[in-house]
This record gives C-alpha cells, sequence and structure tokens, in this order.
C-alpha cells in the first residue's frame, strides 16, 4: 500500500485490518513526531492532517486512507528549519515536556488556515481538543496569538 | 485490537449484502469515531467491519421543505455547507459543541445516530426536526420517524442487516433556533442539552414550537405538553418560564456517578428557559 506522508509516498506492506494510522506510522514507518496518548481520540496527542483537516490518527485504520495526504509534524519543515509557528512556540516557552506540542502545531494551523485572525478566545476554543499536561496553555495561546498577529511581515 | 476481517464495499448494494450475509457478526464503520475507540479497548469484537465511507451517501438536497442528508455527510460539513446553514441552521449550531475538531473532521450524521448515544446532540435535534431515517437492506428499504428510531442507550429499531443511508429533516422556514447544553469539559457528552424551535405567525404569536433534550432519559426526548402549551400563544417572559417548567416537571432523569437525577431535572428547566428565549429571539428578527 501507498502512503503520501509529508509530501513523499512512502510503500509499506498491507496494513493488518485492526492495525491504525498511528500504528502504521510508528511501528511500521517509524514516524515518532507522532504520539500516542488515550488511544480514544480525547488528548490529541496522535493528531495528524488527512488532507489539511486534523484527525485523531489512533482513531483511523490505516486501510481506510486510500491515497489521501497525510501531513505530521514534520512536515512543517521550511527549508531545514522550523516552521514560524513551531518558531513562535519556541520564544513563548510553550514548549515543555513536548508531547503534546505535535497535536498542538498542527491543530493550530489548521485552524489558522480559515481563521487567520483569531482572537484569544477562539484560539482556546480550537485547542479544547488538545490536552496539555504541562503549561497550563497560556503559553501556548500566546505563541499561537503572536504567530497569526505577525502573519503579514512572517514574508 | 482483535482481529476482524476488513471489507470496503463500493455500492451501497455490496454493502448491504455484506450485512445479510454477516449479520450481527458485522459492524458498519463511518467516521470511526465511536466505533474504533471500542475496538481499541476491546469492546467491541466484530467479525467484520464494513468500511462504508466509499459509498455515495454525501449528498445535500432540499424536497418539499425538508432536508435531505446523505448519512456519510460529516459533521465539519454540517457546519460548512450554504445549504444547511441556510434551510436548517441549528444543525451548524450543533456542530460546535460535538467532540472536538478531529471528531467532525469524521465524524458523520449516519454514524452519530446509529450509535444513539441518549446525550449526543445530533439525535436530539433530529427528534425536534421530526427526523425521518431510510433504512436499507438486501430486501428493501424502510422509512422510521425519529421518535420510533431510538428505542434505549446505544440501541436503535435497526436491524443488524440494515444501513442507515438517509436522514430527512423538517426545514421549516423562518424559525428561530437554540441549543443549550451544560458539559462537564468541552467536547464532553452532555449532561443535559436542550433543543429549542420556534416559529412566530405575522401577530408574533407562536405558530409552532419544537423542545428536545438529550441527557435527561434512555433515549432522547420531546417536551410535547410544553410544545402545546407555548402553541398559539404570545410568547412572553412568564409563558416560556410556564413550558420549561412543564417540560422539566416530565422528566425523571437518572443518577450517575457525577450528577443527581434531581441536578439534571434543575438543569433542564433552566436550560429551556435559556433555550426558548434565545429562539424566540431568533424568530422575532
Amino acid at each position: 500500500m501507498k502512503l503520501l506522508i509529508n509530501g513523499r509516498t512512502r510503500e509499506v506492506e498491507a496494513p493488518a485490518a485492526d492495525q491504525t494510522l498511528l500504528g502504521v506510522l510508528r511501528d511500521t514507518l517509524g514516524i515518532f513526531d507522532v504520539k500516542e496518548g488515550c488511544g480514544e481520540g480525547v488528548c490529541g496527542a496522535c493528531t495528524v492532517l488527512l488532507d489539511g483537516r486534523p484527525i485523531s490518527s489512533c482513531l483511523f485504520l490505516a486501510a481506510a486512507v486510500r491515497g489521501r495526504a497525510i501531513v505530521t509534524v514534520k512536515g512543517l519543515e521550511r527549508e531545514g528549519g522550523l516552521h514560524p509557528l513551531q518558531e513562535a512556540f519556541v520564544r513563548h516557552g510553550a514548549v515543555q515536556c513536548g508531547f503534546c506540542t505535535p497535536g498542538m502545531l498542527l491543530t493550530a494551523l489548521a485552524f489558522l488556515e480559515t481563521n487567520p485572525r483569531p482572537d484569544r478566545d477562539e484560539i482556546r476554543h480550537a485547542l479544547e481538543g488538545n490536552l496539555c499536561r504541562c503549561t497550563g496553555y497560556a503559553k501556548i495561546v500566546d505563541a499561537i496569538e503572536a504567530y497569526a498577529r505577525n502573519g503579514d511581515d512572517r514574508g | 485490537m482483535p482481529a476482524f476481517a476488513y471489507e470496503a464495499p463500493a455500492t451501497v448494494a455490496d454493502a448491504v449484502d455484506l450485512l445479510r450475509r454477516h449479520g450481527a457478526d458485522a459492524k458498519v464503520l463511518a467516521g470511526g469515531q465511536s466505533l474504533v475507540p471500542l475496538l481499541n479497548y476491546h469492546l467491541a469484537d466484530p467479525r467484520v467491519v464494513v468500511d462504508i465511507n466509499d459509498l455515495p451517501l454525501t449528498s445535500v438536497s432540499a424536497v418539499d421543505g425538508r432536508l435531505h442528508l446523505g448519512a456519510l455527510v460529516r459533521h465539519h460539513q454540517l457546519g460548512e455547507s450554504s445549504e444547511i446553514a441556510a434551510r436548517c441552521p441549528v444543525l451548524r449550531e450543533a456542530v460546535a459543541l460535538i467532540g472536538n475538531v478531529r471528531v467532525r473532521s469524521l465524524g458523520t450524521l449516519g454514524g452519530s445516530l446509529a450509535h444513539a448515544d441518549p446525550a449526543a446532540e445530533l439525535p436530539m435535534i433530529t427528534l425536534a426536526l421530526d427526523g425521518r431515517f431510510t433504512l436499507t437492506s438486501a430486501s428493501g428499504a424502510r422509512t422510521v420517524g425519529a421518535r420510533e428510531f431510538f428505542t434505549g442507550p446505544l440501541t436503535t429499531v435497526m436491524r443488524p442487516d440494515e444501513l442507515l443511508t438517509e436522514i430527512d429533516v423538517a426545514a421549516p422556514p423562518a424559525t428561530g433556533w437554540a441549543i443549550e447544553e451544560i458539559a462537564r469539559r468541552a467536547g464532553d457528552f452532555a449532561i443535559v442539552a436542550v433543543t429549542a424551535l420556534v416559529s412566530l405567525d405575522a401577530g408574533g404569536r407562536v405558530s409552532q414550537a419544537r423542545l428536545a433534550f438529550g441527557g435527561v432519559a434512555p433515549t432522547p426526548v420531546r417536551a410535547l405538553a410544553a410544545e402545546d402549551a407555548l402553541a398559539g400563544h404570545e410568547p412572553t417572559a412568564e409563558r416560556l418560564a410556564g413550558a420549561a417548567t412543564l417540560a422539566r416537571d416530565a422528566l425523571s432523569p437518572q443518577s450517575d456517578a457525577f450528577v443527581s437525577g434531581a441536578y439534571r431535572r434543575h438543569l433542564a428547566g433552566v436550560l429551556t428557559r435559556r433555550a426558548l428565549t434565545r429562539a424566540v429571539a431568533r424568530a422575532r428578527t
């Protein structure tokens, strides 16, 4: 089976019927930037983008991907460096243990696609399905807000 | 996860043939947001998973004052479709309350209804909208009204060989709407949820009111006595409060580990008054 991951086609053996996308990404392909948290779609650690929309990769059977584009946090890389939103996370101290960070980044970027100038309240709502047990969320919201506000001079 | 066979039929005929052959050993996979957690935790043990995502069940169309929705219309589409926003805006208001953004990316209308969680938003709203459910099997199709469809927690009239293929709901023009719900955390199922739909006549009196609850009984329920108490009357604050009390008094909700039945009942009254007030205000604009 072919998987289109971060713009690259990867060939994998046909997954078992009961294998999730999360299982194939981590266990078959060694893509460890996707995290496994709760296994029931609540925590957001395993978030990937499927055709641009955030999904819980733990709640998606790998057999059902059907050639659609998958983006993990690695796919945000820009010319070998961090994406500007990642830089904002670093600048604002929005990363502590880092386990929730890939899901936070992907969820925030998908949200900003359709809401490029959100207020803090809208950002908080957008992240309500992504749990962080370290930061208390304030710095994550700070980082996203700053990134969105600086959109015009990001280049 | 347990081992099962995976089938992804391309036509409704092939899908219902699989259901006919495998019966209760098969589980239908739509958005997967309820089924896959059950599989991950070994709480469901199907022999066959029938993935229906390739079926052409995604259409949205208005026919004779009713909105027809394919079973595979996803939650995010309920929120984004201009056709739905124009004809049935209450569905859009509901979407923001469903699960989280990832659930809304994949979860489907038909999946939520067939799963029939008594505290979920879409079963409640389809009940308020006099929904009709088209159930297709190898031996034909039948249509079941929302009041008959839900029979208990996670239980419906659907036979194992039937597939929910289409839902149609009333799309009355010039109707005010509101959903009120309280959940412990964002994205949780509601402790109590209520949907209010109010239409006003030219003189400002209520021509039709619809009230439906989630979270207060083994299935979503309508508040028919309260609806009748509103019809034909001016929707004054006192009238709305009286209807909310009537609705509340008809309920005997269950207690659970988090809240008592008495608290649920109180909440139902408060939320009904708020929902009616908001729905009337919208009906006037």
